[in-house]
């Protein structure tokens, strides 16, 4: 039995501090994003959750140039550039890619100066690195609080918005023949996206960040067609990539090269996109098994009698 | 400025720019940003497995790219188109990070692949670079019709037999040409930039493609040249002048057009003629996602 404990998780795994807080800041964020993620996908906005994560990044380096708390540099460009977004035209589907597109340049191209700035000023060169990459292991301890208030804040947010947000997401025009408030629903969750998205760019790196954002959601909705249990079942995800990720990092101190491990962000970005591809496989094996159980021509199922939130309609 | 070994600079970018004129049109109208965004970003990885095991940087960007388009193109199939460029691009960025983890020598090489170089272009990179620019541009004068017939009116593209997913591909191809030649001057994140300001800054001018084009390869050259100039001056990363400029320049071209509107609804003689010429129809949107 230890045995196989040691063949899974290497010697120190349990007693490591890093580790213990990576554990938590993965889980904590993976849950969130997974909630937000899939009104994310559903209303298409995956390129506006990746720019919004690297845009951030011009903050995060901003911040680290001032000598003030990553995390708020992150938050606060991320929410002015969702701003931004906005105005540009995020709304209108016609120029919603060229108004993300636009902001992620020029937000980019601040990053750029920025981290230009930090390297020369602190003469080291992995600060580049470190803020677009990140490291789940490099997460420091006094983050923990304030991350996990937020997150909190944000999931109670989503619980009390859910049926406005999924309303105006599903259909925008009976949402707003109900009389709700489509565009300043569009404006809250823009901005709750912008805090989740840049809670996770500054724990576990942009990369992670669009990956737990859009790869979890995508496939608890290639999984259950209900928004409600999408959610659960993207946190269970999301969770289940980032922990698996962490303990194949760790052991990955003993595989060859041996002089140290591989990153986490790869292990994790790995297993969220065999999850996905796995839902894809299951979800065609379930299709094919109603066919041949249910009498009905595939024709009708298909021409939309089963009424269900489509993920794969535009 | 124009010595010595800025020249190889001066000539890398202005094939940069004319590529990423033309490219950047049909990005802008298809509404494919996030496409051109992740092809160039995730090549990132590729160049990182090239510096690993000593191969020329262009082949792993090339390589990253065009297997990042088969990729996008691919998983679009059976899915969304966002969330597959999404998965796509953390897919090659994840690749990337691994890579970077086991060279140790690279990380000031790091920020120059992201953000751009002025000073280290090789003269043997300009051949390949003008090469690949060239293949771009045949391609896009081969699909120049249905690419626009596509993009613009996609149901009488599919009645005259132009297969909507096949032209996508193509074109995913071309951005991943376009993003493999000018990755080593502008950076990966910033090479997008570029792509995107002047073209969606000369639409807004004129409806006419070909015009469109002209404009955008003109605005590109310039912010291109604009961009080395200051940052040879002022040593600023060259990335931060293209990125901000590119985005600075379709805000003029919306400020200028709301202008000219605006002056023209104003009542004049001889103001007839100008309206009815900014009443000229538009070209329609893009369709979204595809």
């Amino acid at each position: 039995m230890s045995r196989v404990l040691n063949a899974l998780f290497a010697p120190g795994f349990f007693g490591s501090g890093p580790v213990r807080a990576a554990v938590v800041v993965g889980a904590v964020v993976a849950v969130v994003t997974g909630a937000v993620g899939v009104f994310t996908v559903i209303r298409g906005q995956s390129f506006a959750g990746h720019a919004l994560g690297e845009v951030g990044s011009a903050g995060g380096s901003l911040a680290f140039l001032s000598g003030t708390n990553p995390l708020w540099g992150f938050m606060g460009v991320a929410v002015v550039a969702a701003g931004l977004m906005e105005v540009l035209g995020l709304h209108r589907p016609r120029s919603r890619d060229l108004a993300t597109g636009l902001v992620l340049g020029a937000g980019l191209g601040c990053a750029a100066l920025f981290l230009y700035l930090d390297a020369t000023s602190t003469t080291s060169t992995g600060v580049t690195v470190t803020i677009l990459f990140g490291s789940l292991f490099a997460v420091s301890q006094p983050v923990l609080p304030s991350v996990v208030a937020l997150s909190a804040a944000v999931l109670v947010v989503i619980a009390s918005c859910y049926r406005m947000l999924l309303l105006t997401s599903l259909s925008p025009d009976l949402a707003a023949a109900r009389g709700v408030p489509v565009r300043a629903v569009a404006i809250a969750y823009l901005v709750i996206m912008a805090v989740a998205v840049s809670l996770a760019a500054e724990t576990i790196g942009a990369i992670l960040a669009t990956a737990l954002l859009v790869g979890p959601p995508a496939t608890a909705l290639r999984l259950t067609k209900r928004p409600g249990g999408a959610m659960v079942v993207a946190g269970l995800v999301g969770v289940a990539a980032v922990w698996i990720g962490i303990v194949l990092a760790y052991d990955s101190y003993y595989w060859p090269p041996v002089d140290h491990g591989w990153p986490v962000s790869f292990f994790v970005v790995a297993m969220v996109f065999v999850l996905y591809l796995g839902a894809g496989v299951v979800a065609a094996l379930g299709r094919a098994r109603r066919t041949r159980h249910v009498a009905a021509p595939p024709a009708m199922r298909e021409s939309g009698c089963e009424p269900h939130v489509d993920a794969d309609a535009a | 400025m124009f010595s010595g070994f800025m020249v190889n600079t001066w000539i890398a970018a202005t094939m940069v720019a004319v590529i990423a004129g033309v490219v950047g049109f049909f990005v802008v109208l298809r509404g494919s940003a996030f496409a051109a965004h992740a092809i160039p970003h995730g090549s990132f990885g590729g160049a990182a497995g090239a510096v690993l095991i000593g191969a020329n940087t262009i082949l792993g960007l090339g390589i990253f790219a065009v297997g990042g388009a088969l990729g996008i193109g691919w998983l679009s199939r059976r899915g969304r188109h966002d969330v597959a460029t999404a998965l796509a691009l953390v897919l090659m960025l994840g690749l990337g990070a691994l890579f970077l983890s086991f060279s140790v020598e690279y990380a000031p090489a790091v920020y120059s692949l992201l953000f751009g170089e002025v000073l280290g272009i090789p003269a043997y990179d300009l051949l390949p670079m003008a090469g690949l620019g060239l293949a771009c541009v045949l391609a896009v004068l081969v699909l120049y019709r249905p690419l626009l017939l596509t993009s613009i009116t996609p149901e009488v593209a599919e009645a005259r037999g132009v297969r909507p997913g096949r032209i996508e591909t193509a074109f995913l191809l071309v951005v991943a040409l376009a993003a493999t030649m000018t990755v080593p001057v502008v950076g990966v994140l910033l090479m997008f930039s570029l792509m995107i300001g002047p073209a969606a800054a000369a639409r807004t001018f004129t409806s006419s493609p070909s015009r469109a084009i002209a404009l955008s390869v003109a605005i590109a050259l310039a912010i291109v040249w604009f961009g080395i100039a200051i940052a040879y001056v002022t040593n600023y990363p060259v990335g931060f002048f293209v990125g901000t400029l590119g985005a600075v320049s379709y805000g003029f071209a919306r400020l200028w057009t709301a202008w000219r509107r605006g002056r023209a609804a104003r009542p004049s003689p001889g103001g007839h003629a100008v309206r009815l010429e900014l009443t000229a129809p538009q070209l329609p949107a893009a369709p979204r996602g595809r």
